[in-house]
């Protein structure tokens, strides 16, 4: 295939959106798994929860899905604090999260499935926005709104979290359970509490990409499966922990899986990315920006 | 004494023995016929799975509503095979070992027929397949059936359509691409396309595969586009093929025809989701309301499933899928009553040998289990105003364009010059 400019600049631009999406959805994973060590396998559960609500809301007043996500944060997050106490209190504070608390989770991942199921059967969803079938050309090269709109929309969030984690009080508090719990609680500071609010807005980010999922392609209850491997392999390529090493392992994924797409055949996408999964890691187990 | 007692016990047993097998008897009479099957309800194919299972049930309550088969009530026993092919073997062991079920029918689509076909084979089982495409090429297996009208040599006759409509354009077409979801039935529709593009002499400019969980098609869009074929044929299923459509839109694929083997769009969610993007797209439906004179036993159907499927929140048109799952239990109720029981061997014969009146009209099979006779409509979708379903109930937005006893018009060539 001949390698043109205009082919080269939309697969980078792809890549990018498509990075961005991917950080949205894994930006959560690295709060819960990267630096309170709790292993959210529901995690994309969440996710498609976040588009089914913005599904109903988007069908029944014909509100933008991205607005209705970020209406309703508040109550992922405070969805995701009742989930921390319980999984706190049935597994952490007993010593138990290892594997139990995984099960526990992997519950939670089925449960909502279901109850998807049972609430808005088993057909695949979508929503209407103005921007859906709106794409801008620049040139040669396209910007597709329905991956533009949730792109700034999820590079705004990433920022925002991570200028959240290092610039206030309770920020440092997370990164400071995600190291010593110990020294923490020595400083009269209680990290279940802090552990609670870090995984509640692991889970309000969840709601958020949901709604960016939903305008992106359609959903149905059992999608969120197949993210599963991606947000966790984000995370680790990132770096565990790091915000910002989630945002370039997202990066890395998207313009990986574009250009595979682009210039030697999609069905290669998955075999790239999770191999440059794997060469980051056994030069950098720490992951790109991990400590 | 002795002699006398113990004759004395045995008459009591004997009589016993002869009361409770008399009892037994009629409990088994009374006992229903179990007809067992997996069907995908939750996964990726459910919306379309649920639709066959409602078909499905509503032909064992009008089967029932009649005094059952055999005088025995008819008892649908299905699990979830979750669209996971994985799941499909332990699930017939179960329903042939475990519930003891007389009959077994698959579930839909290729994905998951071809698993179960290896234990129907080694359990002599007659097995009706619904829409699963070529499944027997590999298997020969002389008691497989399928009720999809795809034809006796599937795999080519599928994806005729398209190219004898592809060829029919002037000036002919000489390159072509071809693109698919990594999954059973697009590698089998691709596999026939190709047939078709070695007779027609074409020239594959692209010729690829993806995952199906892909988020972005556009890069696959514009790798074809890149390629600049005057043909692209694409074999999907409903997620990927949402994505394909948006993403020939967004980047503005020009080509001469678009589609060919879309699985989805057969269905009003897609129907309705992708409105007008699905304008100049060509693909393969079952029924169009613009031929409904030549298919007068359809309204039957229809007027027993659509207000049913409405209620459950199932596909509302029921123009693909759920009439053919109807057809396949009536082809089996049709063979049981005429053998008069559920010998398999008996009525896999009698399934060779005779026709079938469904609600889906005369049905054939061929040697191998297909349609005698191909009768699936190669479509183009246009004049698409907006996402609302009644302008799919209504003629006007499907020409036919294969089989040509069928056909309404003809192909609207450039695939962009609809979306104008």
């Amino acid at each position: 295939m001949e390698i043109s400019t205009a082919l080269l600049l939309n697969a980078i631009i792809a890549g990018l959106l498509l990075g961005g999406f991917y950080a949205a959805m894994s930006v959560g994973i690295s709060i819960s798994f990267g630096m309170l060590d709790v292993v959210n396998i529901a995690h994309p559960a969440f996710i498609i929860l976040g588009s089914y609500i913005a599904y109903i809301v988007n069908d029944r007043f014909g509100v933008d899905p991205i607005v209705v996500s970020v209406a309703v944060s508040p109550l992922f997050f405070l969805l995701g604090m009742a989930l921390y106490r319980i999984y706190y209190v049935c597994f952490e504070r007993r010593g138990q999260e290892s594997l139990r608390g995984l099960a526990f989770f992997f519950g939670i991942l089925f449960i909502t499935e279901v109850a998807l199921v049972l609430i808005f059967g088993v057909d695949y969803r979508m929503v209407s926005t103005r921007y859906g079938d709106v794409t801008w050309r620049a040139g040669a090269v396209d910007f597709p709104m329905r991956l533009v709109v949730p792109f700034l929309v999820s590079m705004t969030m990433v920022i925002g979290v991570q200028l959240f984690l290092t610039r206030t009080f309770f920020g440092r508090a997370v990164l400071a359970v995600a190291q010593d719990q110990l020294a923490l609680r020595l400083m009269g500071v209680d990290p279940v509490r802090v552990k609670e609010l870090a995984f509640a807005l692991s889970i309000a980010t969840a709601g958020v990409a949901g709604a960016f999922l939903i305008v992106i392609q359609p959903v149905q209850p059992a999608i969120g499966r197949e993210f599963i491997g991606l947000v966790f392999a984000v995370c680790v390529l990132g770096g565990m922990g790091s915000i910002l090493g989630t945002l370039l392992g997202a990066f890395v994924l998207g313009l990986a899986e574009s250009f595979t797409s682009t210039f030697f055949g999609p069905s290669w996408a998955p075999a790239v990315s999770f191999g440059l999964l794997l060469a980051t890691l056994a030069f950098r187990p720490s992951g790109l920006l991990g400590r | 004494m002795l002699g006398n007692g113990v004759v004395g016990i045995s008459r009591r047993v004997l009589g016993a023995l002869v009361i409770g097998f008399a009892l037994s008897g009629t409990a088994l009479a009374q006992q229903p016929l179990k007809i067992g099957f997996g069907m995908s309800l939750t996964g990726p194919l459910a919306g379309n799975g649920k639709a066959a299972l409602i078909s499905m049930q509503i032909w064992a309550e009008d089967v029932n509503a009649k005094g059952g088969l055999l005088g025995r009530k008819v008892e649908l026993v299905y699990y979830d095979d979750q669209t996971n092919p994985a799941t499909v073997p332990s699930l017939y062991s179960k329903l042939l070992d475990v519930d003891k079920v007389d009959l077994v029918v698959s579930g839909y689509g290729t994905a998951v027929i071809a698993p179960a076909m290896p234990l129907m084979m080694q359990r002599n089982m007659a097995f009706m397949g619904l829409f699963g495409l070529n499944v027997n090429s590999k298997f020969k297996y002389d008691r497989y059936f399928q009720i999809m009208p795809a034809g006796p040599d599937p795999a080519v006759d599928w994806t005729r359509g398209y190219f004898e409509a592809a060829m029919a354009l002037n000036p002919k077409p000489g390159t072509v691409a071809l693109v698919g979801a990594d999954a059973e039935y697009p590698h089998l529709a691709l596999e026939g396309a190709r047939v078709h593009v070695k007779r027609l002499g074409l020239k594959v400019v692209y010729d690829k595969t993806y995952p199906p969980n892909t988020v972005d098609y556009s890069p696959i869009v514009r790798a074809i586009q890149a390629t600049n074929p005057d043909l692209v044929y694409l074999a999907s299923y409903p997620p990927d093929s949402a994505g394909m459509v948006r993403a020939a839109n967004e980047v503005g694929l020009k080509t001469r025809m678009f589609g060919g083997g879309l699985v989805g769009p057969q269905f009003a969610a897609l129907k309705t989701q992708l409105g007008p993007l699905l304008n100049g797209v060509i693909n393969y439906e079952a029924y169009a309301p613009d031929i409904n004179r030549k298919f007068p036993f359809l309204d039957q159907f229809l007027a027993k499933y659509q207000g049913r499927a409405v209620k459950e929140g199932v596909d509302p048109l029921g123009f693909y899928l759920p009439p053919y799952a109807y057809a396949m239990m009536q082809v089996l109720e049709q063979a049981i009553k005429a053998t008069g029981g559920i010998d398999q061997a008996k009525l896999a014969d009698y399934m060779h040998a005779n026709e079938f009146d469904t609600y889906v009209g005369k049905v054939r099979f061929a040697k191998n289990g297909e349609w005698s006779v191909p009768r699936m409509l190669t479509v183009q979708y246009h004049g698409i105003g907006g996402n609302d379903l009644e302008q799919w109930m209504k003629p006007g937005h499907v020409t036919v364009l294969y089989p040509n006893e069928y056909k309404t018009g003809a192909v609207k060539a450039p695939y962009h010059e609809n979306k104008k």
